[in-house]
């Protein structure tokens, strides 16, 4: 058979080229020219992405391209390889495609910001980096992509630099990663000591010839490199913290793209995990922890970008459940229908805070329905999407998780379905509180406590809302706009995606054809229990109905009930969440302080690391210990010397004196000599 | 050529020191000049890698001649190892000089002419392949730095300078001794006689032990290994900026190399007795250098710390005895030649604005100085070991060799990544980031061209060394290859005289080994 020949390299050499241009010539750019730039690097990739997804198309193997060597010490090579199967197509795609999207949308958003050139320029530095990550055909170029989204990810946290929230967010979130690093770089020591070589290919075939133990180690060193990217339990906290970066770099980076590099790695790792079952537990608990536990934070936040962050982790504990129970196809098919809402939210999230000029606290805001109604519109898309209501995107996805969660654990799926139960709510208490009732913009007095809650978030826009304020009181109701029509756009495609999305992975019972799993087989292995539980679960009934179907019908019920909850507390009887959290004072402090896990690592591990270092080596160990040392044994020497002056008195006497000294010094060691022996 | 380039490499520049020496005091030619001869060295120092043959073993380039008596001889040669060193340093001065253009004005003659002194003295330590001629060298280095320290430095320099003169003339003491020692001995000074001397399985176990010590003590002090490091802090806080830069990008170096060429090139077998031990003392470098990196409040210092933890990846490195451990090490070397170099040389340049290197006076610079501000990105990036610079190669190889040599060597080592990152970050951010609280810095002008200049073959080389390692890699793979076969070859051949000791020592005929096997 002929190959085509598809470059691959220029897919992730495009915008590289485009982050260049930018970030050496685009301070003499004009704005439009900046954006030009970054736009055509980006549509190109894009094109030529789909181009040569389109070339491979009907193939089930990989294309795989060797540009030769980047690193060879010894027997081992570790090449500029390049990899194309189902799997990175469908990731090369999300990443082009909602990124181009969200580079249209920043040419609005960012229009008054300061470091225009910048910001594009670290945007495309992100989809080289992101774009190299998907399609290696090795782990160490994977790890390349990996270190380089994170750096891109610093610098677009930190990118209002000026102040010190941002500043602290970036380094946080560069550090945090870099503890999962550490786990990923273990992996790949491990596997270089198996197969000397990091060759997706290499290990694929070699894998069965590796004992368990070791598999389940890789794995595990592995995940705790996917824990840090994707922000699970324990190292999500950089994540909501990452919110202090513009909007559009939160949904392209924090939301879409970025963040799912880890659950990618597990499923693009899945000869590894499929063999090494109990590390497999341990990634579905994980996940699972994950996604309850950061839903509920999600619940008392008011801060709308803080919600949606705390969200994603919640989703992304979703996506790591499906790999832990080695359903890794629905967890790359909720990657990419939470791709499209989860970008469209924070998108939307960020017409609405243009709208109201900075301001993101969703107790000041309210009735914005009739305002900025296209906003609203595919806000409550995205809303309906991600709460799992039929038949939007988000329901196949999660639901195809939820099912393939409860043919391995039913208590796995019951937290999952609780999570989504809480998921609707929050979600439709963001979309209550944000589009109906009054505008309270202004109006509402925050309370201390949240004050201190927030204060990070709060300076957000500080920058923004200078330049995002203009045309005060164009519109009546304080100057309430809706976003320009290149804001616009890209939010309405996204909504499209958000809505037929799941299409692509409608399950069979409900008369669909499972196509985005079927479409992945070939790239994933699944362990063969696994694969035949699925099989016999087909034909099961519950109450008459096949089981899937019942359970599609249970967890549209949690949603509905998280609707309702969310209906009666924010739209009809708003004064009762006051009411509740009085109650509840002491439980809902702590999940409005998100359980004080940053205080608490805080005072476990930054405080006395920092005071072991300045006392005991610093000031201890080296001033102290060996500088003293040092400098005694100089003193010691001085004060030797001036001793043996002593010596040198001229006076023949004690010079007698001393010889016969030395003499009887040699006379008794001739002694102790003979006694010794 | 290819036996005079090595002599036009290493004496171009002291040939130079004596031009400045006989030129009036103009400083303006006079730094023209010093910028034209170290050029010219650089020029010529880039023969080596076109000329040099990777498939070829042993020494390239050599030159052998009678020079003092029959005994010690002018003997220079470079293998993969040494060629690059050697490129660093010529890469380097030229943008010493360029970095000292202002910095320094007064007795700028006398700096240049020390300056190019030192790069003779540099050069040659990686090239000789005499122990006396490279004993030489290695004294000749200490003088023009201390002098650089103590003339041109800041307010405690005469401290910084004689601490340093003391810490590595004591230590180099040990390494005379056991030159002198194996002259006697082995009845010559060339490195390659008397490697092959030892190897024969001439020396009992006994004295094995003392030289390689000897020796070690000599470069421990000079990495410097922990415990052996408090010089180092203080010697950088006082050097001229272009005293740092060749102090840490090269002078350093030669403990590494010396470690590689003399420790495991003629000792083999006893360097490996001796690895868990060093080793344990480069991964406590690697982690103690990083926290107390990470509470500097003095910027300088803060680089002087980070030093220590990277060569500790170095030493850790040239101790596992794995050819990707080995590789790495050397790759290392030249990586932090020029990471940290251009850390010392933007130091500097905000010295020079602000007069302090202490952090609390900086914050927010970003803003007012946004090239030089990305600038130092890079050289942190690269010092971080971001993928795709300079700096990930080495550091990965490092650490993938540890990990084959012993798990808990590549586990502790690695946790290397975190302290990197926590303390160049937060240098960084205490410098750059946040809003301003001096007044004064709103108005610090930017790096003008020169300093562009001098920066910005750094940045490249960061990046070319991080994208296209093979063409690097290539030469030093072999001829680590060829110092890790003979270890391992002769790590066969001391077992075997060491049983065939064994076997005498029943006979009672050898109080030497006796001693060794109690």
């Amino acid at each position: 058979m002929n190959q085509p020949v598809l470059n691959l390299w220029i897919i992730p050499l495009l915008p590289l080229v485009g982050a260049a241009i930018n970030g050496l010539f685009g301070r003499r750019f004009k704005n439009s020219l900046v954006s030009a730039v970054a736009l055509l690097f980006t549509f190109a990739s894009f094109a030529y992405a789909a181009w040569a997804a389109m070339q491979w198309w009907g193939h089930t193997d990989a294309y795989i391209q060797d540009l030769g060597d980047w690193i060879s010490a010894g027997g081992f090579h570790a090449p500029f390889g390049f990899y194309l199967d189902r799997l990175s197509t469908v990731m090369m795609l999300v990443v082009t495609g909602v990124g181009f999207l969200i580079h249209v949308y920043s040419v609005g958003y960012m229009a008054h910001e300061g470091g225009y050139y910048r910001f594009f320029s670290y945007l495309n530095l992100f989809m080289f980096f992101m774009l190299t990550l998907v399609l290696a055909n090795n782990y160490l170029l994977m790890f390349v992509g990996w270190e380089g989204v994170g750096l891109a990810s610093y610098l677009l946290i930190g990118f209002f630099f000026h102040k010190d929230s941002a500043a602290d967010a970036g380094k946080k979130a560069f550090i945090v990663n870099r503890i999962g690093d550490f786990g990923f770089l273990l992996g790949m020591f491990l596997l270089i000591g198996h197969f000397n070589s990091l060759n997706f290919d290499v290990i694929k075939s070699g894998v069965s010839t590796v004992p368990t133990g070791t598999l389940t180690a890789i794995a595990l060193l592995l995940m705790v490199g996917a824990t840090g990217k994707s922000a699970q339990v324990p190292l999500y906290v950089w994540l909501p913290d990452a919110m202090e970066g513009p909007t559009p770099v939160s949904a392209l980076i924090h939301a879409a793209t970025m963040v799912t590099a880890g659950i990618y790695m597990m499923a693009r790792s899945s000869p590894i995990f499929s063999g090494a079952p109990h590390a497999l537990e341990v990634v579905a608990l994980i996940g699972a922890i994950t996604a309850i536990f950061a839903a509920t934070m999600g619940m008392a936040q008011t801060d709308i970008k803080r919600v949606l962050a705390y969200s994603t982790v919640s989703q992304l504990g979703y996506m790591f459940l499906a790999c832990g129970v080695a359903a890794y196809s629905a967890g790359i098919f909720h990657l990419m229908t939470h791709a499209f809402f989860k970008a469209l939210l924070f998108l939307g999230a960020g017409s609405v805070i243009h709208a109201l000029g900075g301001e993101q606290d969703m107790r000041r805001m309210g009735g914005l329905r009739k305002l900025i109604p296209v906003t609203y519109w595919v806000m409550t898309v995205a809303t309906f999407a991600i709460a799992g209501i039929p038949p939007l995107s988000g329901f196949f996805s999660k639901d195809e998780i939820l099912w393939r969660t409860y043919l391995h654990s039913p208590v796995l799926w019951l937290i999952g379905l609780i999570t989504a139960l809480l998921t609707s709510f929050y979600m439709f208490r963001l979309w209550f509180m944000t589009f109906f009732g009054d505008l309270r913009l202004g109006e509402v007095d925050i309370g201390e406590e949240a004050h201190a809650a927030h204060a990070p978030a709060q300076a957000q826009h500080g920058a923004a809302s200078d330049s995002h304020g203009h045309g005060e009181d164009e519109h009546g109701h304080g100057g309430v706009h809706e976003a320009p029509w290149i804001m616009l756009a890209p939010l309405v495609i996204l909504a499209v995606l958000a809505i037929v999305g799941g299409w692509v992975g409608i399950p069979e019972v409900m008369h669909g054809s499972n196509h985005f799993e079927y479409f992945l087989a070939p790239a994933i292995q699944v362990p063969e229990a696994v694969e035949a539980l699925g099989e016999t679960a087909k034909t099961q009934l519950l109450f008459g109905f096949p089981k899937e179907v019942a359970f599609a019908v249970i967890s549209v019920i949690a949603a509905v009930i998280g609707f309702f909850f969310a209906w009666l507390l924010y739209y009809k009887r708003p004064e009762l969440p006051d009411r509740i959290t009085a109650r509840i004072h002491g439980i809902y402090l702590l999940v409005l302080h998100k359980y004080h896990i940053d205080e608490g690592y805080s005072l476990l591990f930054v405080k006395p690391l920092l005071a072991l270092s300045t006392y005991v080596f610093w000031r201890g160990m080296d001033q102290e210990i060996i500088d003293g040392t040092v400098n005694g044994a100089a003193a010691a020497s001085q004060r030797i010397g001036r001793g043996l002056r002593q010596m040198q008195s001229g006076n023949i006497r004690s010079y007698a004196a001393w010889i016969a000294a030395g003499g009887a010094a040699v006379v008794a060691y001739m002694i102790w000599l003979g006694v010794a022996k | 050529m290819n036996t005079a380039i090595l002599t036009l490499v290493t004496f171009i520049p002291a040939v130079g020191a004596i031009v400045l020496m006989l030129m009036p005091r103009n400083d303006k030619s006079i730094r023209w000049t010093a910028l034209f001869i170290s050029v010219l060295a650089f020029a010529f120092s880039l023969y080596l890698p076109f000329g040099y043959h990777s498939g070829q073993p042993g020494f390239q380039f050599e030159v052998n001649v009678p020079w003092i008596g029959q005994a010690i001889h002018y003997h220079m040669g470079a293998d993969g190892i040494s060629m690059w060193l050697v490129l660093l340093t010529t890469f380097l001065v030229p943008l010493g000089v360029l970095v000292s253009w202002k910095s320094i004005h007064d007795r700028v003659k006398e700096f240049f002419v020390l300056f190019l002194l030192l790069e003779t003295a540099m050069i040659g330590v990686f090239l000789a392949l005499d122990l006396f001629l490279f004993y030489v060298f290695w004294e000749a280095t200490l003088i023009p730095m201390a002098l650089l320290i103590g003339m041109y430095g800041h307010e405690r320099r005469i401290y910084a300078a004689i601490k340093f003169f003391l810490y590595t003339m004591v230590a180099s003491v040990f390494m005379l001794a056991a030159v002198i020692w194996l002259y006697t001995h082995a009845g010559s000074f060339d490195y390659v006689e008397v490697r092959n001397w030892i190897a024969a399985g001439h020396a009992t176990p006994e004295a094995i032990k003392w030289l390689f010590l000897g020796f070690f003590i000599a470069f421990a002090v000079k990495v410097p290994l922990f415990p052996l490091h408090t010089w180092l802090p203080d010697a950088h806080v006082e050097a001229p900026t272009a005293g740092s830069l060749l102090l840490a990008s090269v002078l350093l170096k030669m403990g590494t190399y010396g470690l590689l060429r003399f420790n495991v090139g003629l000792f083999p077998a006893e360097a490996q007795r001796h690895a868990p031990w060093i080793n344990t003392l480069a991964i406590i470098g690697i982690i103690y250098g990083a926290l107390v990196a990470l509470v500097q409040p003095n910027l300088k210092k803060l680089i002087a710390y980070s030093s220590v933890s990277h060569l500790g990846f170095v030493v850790l490195g040239i101790f596992t005895f794995t050819q990707a451990g080995t590789d790495g090490a050397v790759y290392q070397m030249l990586n932090h030649g020029i990471s940290t170099g251009a850390l010392f040389m933007l130091a500097g340049m905000l010295y020079e604005r602000k007069h302090t290197y202490e952090l609390r006076e900086y914050g927010g610079l970003a803003t007012p100085m946004p090239i030089y501000a990305t600038f130092f990105m890079i050289a942190v990036l690269s010092s971080v070991g971001l993928p795709l610079l300079n700096g990930f190669v080495g550091e990965f190889l490092v650490l993938s060799g540890a990990f084959q040599a012993k798990v808990i060597y590549g586990v502790l080592a690695a946790s290397g990544v975190i302290w990197s990152a926590a303390y160049l970050l937060w240098m960084y951010q205490r410098v750059f980031y946040g809003p301003i609280h001096h007044e004064e810095n709103r108005s610090v002008p930017d790096i003008g061209a020169r300093e562009q200049i001098s920066l910005w073959p750094l940045a490249i080389m960061a990046l070319v060394m991080g994208v296209a390692s093979p063409l690097f890699m290539k030469s030093i793979d072999a001829s680590v290859g060829e110092i890790n076969k003979k270890e391992i070859s002769s790590a066969r051949d001391r077992t075997t005289v060491r049983d065939t000791k064994r076997a005498s020592l029943n006979f009672g005929n050898s109080p030497g080994s006796q001693a060794g096997h109690k």
